[in-house]
């Protein structure tokens, strides 16, 4: 008897331990927490210190989840693959992310909400980023940030050397390059993005200027074309000869930022939203002598991408999709954008674009960069297919090829090859 | 398994309990190795059985893009793919097989002669200790940026020392032929102090009567080692090569926090972990990736084998 009412009261706990555990789990339909996952960038810095005054008016408690660009797809990936609900708002790249979310039904469709809205005027946004937030003829996001890419150069340097300009043409960048690295042991003359896969993007300006792009109007793969070949060559070159010795094929902006910041690099070609990171005192080591210019002419002209690199969209599993719409109505709204451009984040809207204020604080010479930049840019910055990802390590495979000093042209045709096959498949 | 007979205790004195109640107790009183073994089976279940069986029917599928989009059984052609890949699949395999064998033979013999000199008390050797132990409480992503930081060819300090010595600056993790070498170094400088442990904790369980014996007979500290100290600690060994083979096969933390995704641009330390990760992550080819999974456990399973049985073999 003993025994039996001990083996039965352990069953008894054990029961209820495990019911308990299954408990817990707070509420559904519009709950007061909001759950916003962003990326590591100079905006999400601005909205932070924001923060609180959106939680003030619209007395929400919103929960930031902060991650690197790997870790954000990563953990969108696992997440939204799921099923999962525990994502709200979700800050994504429409050029890398934009299509595979679009196909597999992850973003909640904001068309209603964003149209009816008058206070957040839809219109206002520009048109390239809105058809890249576009899915199926919905609105799935909103642009929040716009980038060129922009040369970044050291003024001390270039005069120094004797040049009164920084280059107007790619060749007057090799050159300047050449002469700035001969002067000043143990500084780089160029430094860029190596990575196979994170290259692709600044590389795609160096491949519109001589006259190429990833894909033809027909979506034939033109990876191989003559000018497709010369712009590989020259990125590559260029970074060989004149990039850091020992030179990683794993850089990222955040490395490449690092070397032209710790002042052992005259020339870098990068996004301009990333341009605080030079300027800001705590970060950067060259904020007297960085100067910015329009991105350098090739035999094409001077043709840098313009794209909407950052957008809000709202995960189609949320139980708190009209919360979400008000953080996204917020954070993409007039008020907050204005905000961010002054704090140096290229944005979305035309307003703020018109605004003078909207581009005061910006240096000059990135004003003007940025205004030749808008001109001339290309919509894109890499292959528009599903699967960014695999398609960026195709096409950069010649950008590695040729840093490694490689034939680049023979490594284009193979990489052509090879992507073809894989718009193919995609095309199935 | 048959079920337990238990005498039947309660005596007549005692008050009559509810008829579903005894019969109740008395079902759960023959079961009751089960009932107790049950919530451990279930997280088992759960956790690995079930995980396991879904990537294998994963890997017979052509699952792609989400794993919740709809994916047609395709049979096998996933296995046929993967097993003729020379391009990737293969260099991983065989990268994984390069980086193990290596990481553990280092390790091992490291481990063993700084385990035997830590066997005998000496001055400071708490200190001494501590200081082996301290890589193994790092993380391994802590570490590996660490390093990374340390092996950076421009501003790094490795470059710098060597400098110093008169030795022109390497690539390390930048180079295409050294990335590899480079990360072998550093999970050996992270594990290693594991391997002490283990067989430290060994050594001191050895009596002390075979090395005297050994000692009284003339025989030098080498023939000791070598006839008395490692044949004894041999079961140990194994259990040190089990535990470290097993975690080496599955490296991850440190290649991706040095090199990125993809074991970097040439793929220069891809092993069958990153490759998957990046078949999953990157390509979202579910299918492709759960099959590299599948072939890499088969893989595992069968080192663990042969390891064991060897043990057994030396347990005799």
């Amino acid at each position: 008897m003993r025994r039996r009412s001990i083996i039965g009261t352990s069953l008894a706990v054990v029961t209820a331990m495990s019911l308990a555990a299954c408990g817990g789990g707070d509420g559904g339909e519009g709950s007061k927490t909001l759950r916003v996952t962003l990326v590591n960038h100079v905006w999400t810095e601005n909205i932070k210190k924001a923060l609180p005054e959106f939680e003030k008016q619209s007395g929400l408690k919103v929960e930031v989840t902060q991650l690197g660009e790997d870790q954000l797809s990563d953990q969108y990936n696992v997440k939204l693959n799921a099923g999962s609900s525990d994502l709200d708002v979700m800050m994504y790249r429409p050029l890398q992310e934009g299509k595979q979310f679009g196909k597999n039904k992850y973003l909640a469709d904001l068309s209603e909400k964003a149209k009816s809205d008058s206070a957040f005027e839809f219109g206002d946004f520009q048109a390239g980023p809105v058809q890249a937030t576009t899915y199926d003829n919905k609105i799935v996001g909103l642009p929040i940030i716009t980038e060129q890419e922009v040369l970044y150069y050291r003024k001390d340097l270039l005069a120094k050397s004797g040049f009164t300009a920084p280059p107007k043409t790619l060749d007057e960048l090799k050159a300047q390059a050449a002469k700035v690295e001969a002067d000043n042991p143990g500084v780089a003359g160029f430094v860029a993005r190596t990575g196979k896969a994170a290259a692709v993007t600044q590389f795609s300006s160096f491949l519109f200027s001589f006259g190429g792009d990833f894909v033809d109007a027909s979506g034939k793969a033109t990876v191989n074309t003559e000018q497709a070949k010369q712009a590989y060559a020259y990125y590559g070159g260029l970074l060989r000869d004149h990039g850091p010795e020992n030179i990683s094929t794993d850089m990222s902006w955040s490395e490449a930022m690092a070397i032209f910041t710790q002042g052992k690099a005259a020339f870098y070609t990068e996004a301009n939203s990333l341009y605080k990171n030079a300027t800001d005192p705590t970060k950067s080591k060259v904020v007297d002598t960085v100067g910015f210019a329009a991105f350098p002419a090739g035999p094409a002209g001077s043709k840098p991408y313009n794209i909407p690199s950052w957008a809000l969209g709202v995960n189609d599993n949320s139980e708190n999709k009209d919360n979400a719409w008000k953080f996204i109505q917020w954070a993409a709204g007039k008020e907050q954008a204005l905000a961010q451009q002054v704090a140096g984040v290229p944005g979305a809207r035309a307003s703020v674009w018109a605004n003078p204020a909207g581009t005061a604080s910006y240096p000059k010479d990135l004003a003007e960069a940025n205004t030749v930049s808008t001109a001339n840019g290309v919509g894109h910055d890499r292959p528009l297919v599903v699967k960014v990802a695999e398609a960026r390590e195709i096409v950069g495979q010649p950008i590695v090829d040729a840093i490694t000093g490689k034939d680049a042209a023979s490594s284009a045709d193979a990489a052509n090859t090879a992507f073809q096959k894989f718009l193919d498949d995609e095309a199935k | 398994m048959s079920a337990v007979i238990t005498p039947r205790t309660d005596s007549p004195e005692a008050p009559a309990a509810s008829p579903e109640t005894s019969a109740w107790s008395r079902w759960a009183n023959e079961h009751r190795k089960w009932l107790f073994a049950a919530p451990a089976m279930a997280f088992v279940a759960v956790l690995i059985i079930f995980p396991v069986a879904w990537t294998g029917y994963l890997s017979l599928t052509d699952a792609e893009g989400s794993v919740r989009a709809e994916s047609e059984f395709i049979g096998f052609q996933n296995y046929l793919d993967v097993l003729t890949d020379t391009d990737r699949f293969w260099p991983a395999v065989w990268r994984t097989v390069l980086f193990t064998s290596v990481v553990l033979f280092f390790e091992v013999v490291l481990g063993m002669a700084i385990a035997l000199l830590l066997w005998r008390p000496f001055r400071g050797e708490k200190w001494v200790r501590v200081a082996i132990l301290l890589p193994l409480v790092a993380t391994p992503v802590a570490v590996g940026m660490m390093w990374r930081l340390i092996f950076d060819p421009n501003i790094g300090m490795a470059n710098q020392l060597l400098g110093w010595i008169g030795i022109g600056p390497q690539p390390w993790l930048a180079g295409q032929h050294s990335a590899l070498p480079t990360t072998m170094f550093i999970d050996i400088w992270q594990w290693t102090p594991m391997v002490v442990l283990i067989l430290l904790a060994g050594l001191t369980a050895l009596s002390d009567e075979p090395q005297e014996a050994a000692r009284i007979d003339g025989a030098s500290s080498w023939q000791r080692f070598r006839h008395v100290t490692l044949p004894l600690l041999m079961p140990t060994v194994i259990v040190a090569i089990l535990l470290r083979g097993i975690d080496a096969l599955k490296t991850f933390d440190i290649l991706y926090a040095t090199k990125g995704r993809g074991g970097g641009s040439f793929h220069e330390v891809e092993t069958l972990n990153v490759y998957a990760y990046g078949l999953s992550f990157d390509y979202n080819d579910y299918g492709v990736s759960s099959t590299v999974l599948i072939i890499f456990f088969l893989i595992i399973i069968g080192v663990m084998w042969a390891l064991t049985y060897r043990k057994k073999g030396l347990g005799r």
